[in-house]
């Protein structure tokens, strides 16, 4: 292979991640392998109890808890990522210079959190906007979670956020992808972070639509894809964040490489608020297959979207019966039963939890899935219990977001160059 | 409030800013800033403070004079009189 080639193959050589069961990739897989949720009950302003997933993790590992407190929840996620991906990745500063570092942030949305909390805390004034604190615009800027990062680590190239709902941590990483194609920087510090869980508003709008999950046998069992029994969506926060790097120099520094971002796509439904809509889903993975060069059959894990809503479930299971017919060795399964859906950050710290199948052949289960809905009937659909595969090399993932937003990522295991 | 009280005070918000700052070694009469790890942030989270508890708008021409921990007391002592 030559080497420019080589040098627009974009590889992931890093992991962070924090989520409602694990603030390392380690203790993801072991804990998605064991279908462990700890999704639980929260007490929300205003709205009450509520099934929720909430991160824990070291906090002040990488910075003060004054700068915690003076930043966002989202901030102090992606700082802890972010370094963590470093780590994982075994870079630091000498590798690539700082204004050849790129920052790329999915979120679904941010500053909610925020707003929220300031207009309580005013409503304790008599609305007095004398009392509306002056970290509000720093905090609620859209780049915030992004800026944040590269404050932390002294970063001085571009950073920024990308806005796209439900699907904006693959759209992040897709956005690293082309910029380093672009040769904008070096090295790129993509993925998604999602603060939702401390908006009351989030889960009221969700409830109001008829969506947000429960299940009276406890928060463990609310998020239930596929099954019969659903009724909507258990918010979670989380983050997760890659290291992306050119093949060619991970080759060269001899980094651990978990896989090529070999294939990707966006689109757009073009027809309604909030229903997703297969057709173009379908179109959407054929895109992200034909760039990559592979069939359909060439998948062997498939990460689906399915957040346990009625109708968003039966789109996405049609749309893969479309395009994943007779696909007999392309194995089916759903990480936001176990952790939630942790919105901007879904479709990476989904990702996250898969690659490890590169090295282990197993595909993690989808938990919660009693009654199969007919209309989600999927061949190979992994449920139960973890699944050993004959070879785990190709992921699809999907993410799929509100306003008619669509995205996949493909990544292949590296292990011929 | 006494000076002492009006003190007490001070430490107590400048501590609730930054929980792992050291005020044992706290010199009245030099700057915070050059003492503690704060910034124009960190002041305007003190006034707001003070408005919060108090009641009292401090403004921003008199910002100067909450340089020190001094400073700070003498020019809190009259607008705190009868708290």
């Amino acid at each position: 292979m030559d080497n420019q080639a080589q040098h627009n193959r974009i590889v992931i050589t890093g992991v962070g991640l924090v989520a409602p069961n694990a603030s390392n990739l380690k203790e993801f897989r072991a804990n998605l392998l064991k279908g462990h949720s700890v999704i639980h009950e929260i007490d929300l302003r205003y709205v009450g109890r509520v099934p929720a997933g909430i991160c824990t993790f070291e906090e002040t590992r990488y910075r003060k808890k004054k700068e915690n407190k003076r930043g966002t929840r989202a901030g102090c996620l992606g700082v802890y990522c972010a370094h963590e991906a470093l780590l994982d990745a075994g870079l630091d500063q000498a590798t690539y210079p700082v204004d050849r570092t790129g920052v790329y942030i999915g979120l679904t949305e941010h500053g909610t959190v925020e707003t929220e909390n300031e207009i309580y805390n005013i409503s304790q004034y008599n609305y007095n906007t004398d009392f509306w604190t002056h970290h509000h615009n720093p905090r609620t800027v859209l780049n915030n979670p992004a800026g944040e990062i590269t404050m932390s680590l002294g970063i001085t190239g571009p950073h920024y956020s990308i806005g796209g709902a439900c699907a904006a941590g693959n759209a992040a990483l897709i956005q690293g992808v082309q910029m380093l194609r672009l040769g904008e920087v070096d090295l790129a510090l993509a993925g998604g972070i999602s603060e939702s869980t401390g908006s009351f508003g989030i889960f009221a709008s969700f409830r109001a639509q008829g969506a947000l999950a429960s299940h009276p046998d406890g928060p463990t069992k609310a998020c239930r894809p596929f099954d019969l029994d659903r009724n909507g969506i258990v918010v979670s926060e989380g983050a997760s964040i890659f290291t992306l790097e050119r093949l060619d120099r991970a080759l060269a520094r001899g980094a651990k490489i978990y896989g090529e971002l070999v294939g990707y796509a966006m689109n757009s439904d073009a027809r309604d608020f909030v229903l997703p809509y297969g057709p173009r889903q379908a179109e959407c993975m054929t895109l992200a297959l034909q760039r990559a060069r592979l069939a359909p059959a060439d998948i062997d894990i498939l990460n689906t979207h399915a957040t346990g809503t009625k109708q968003g479930d039966i789109e996405e299971c049609s749309a893969i019966r479309q395009v994943f017919r007779n696909c007999d060795t392309t194995f089916i399964n759903n990480t936001k039963s176990i952790i939630g859906h942790a919105m901007g950050a879904a479709g990476v710290l989904e990702l996250a939890g898969n690659l490890p199948a590169f090295e282990d052949n197993y595909v993690h289960p989808t938990i919660n899935l009693d009654t199969i809905d007919p209309e989600c009937e999927l061949p190979n659909l992994v449920a139960g219990e973890p699944r050993r595969i004959k070879r785990a090399t190709t992921i699809l993932n999907n993410s799929f977001g509100m306003v008619g937003i669509n995205s996949v990522v493909i990544v292949k295991k590296i292990d011929e160059i | 409030m006494t000076l002492q009280e009006i003190k007490d005070v001070l430490l107590e918000i400048i501590q609730d800013i930054d929980e792992e700052a050291d005020l044992t070694t706290l010199q009245p009469d030099q700057a915070l800033r050059d003492q503690l790890d704060l910034d124009s942030m960190d002041f305007l989270d003190i006034v707001m403070e003070l408005r919060k508890r108090y009641k009292i708008q401090i403004p921003e021409a008199d910002y100067p004079r909450l340089a020190t921990l001094e400073s700070c007391i003498t020019y809190l002592e009259p607008l705190l009189q009868g708290v």
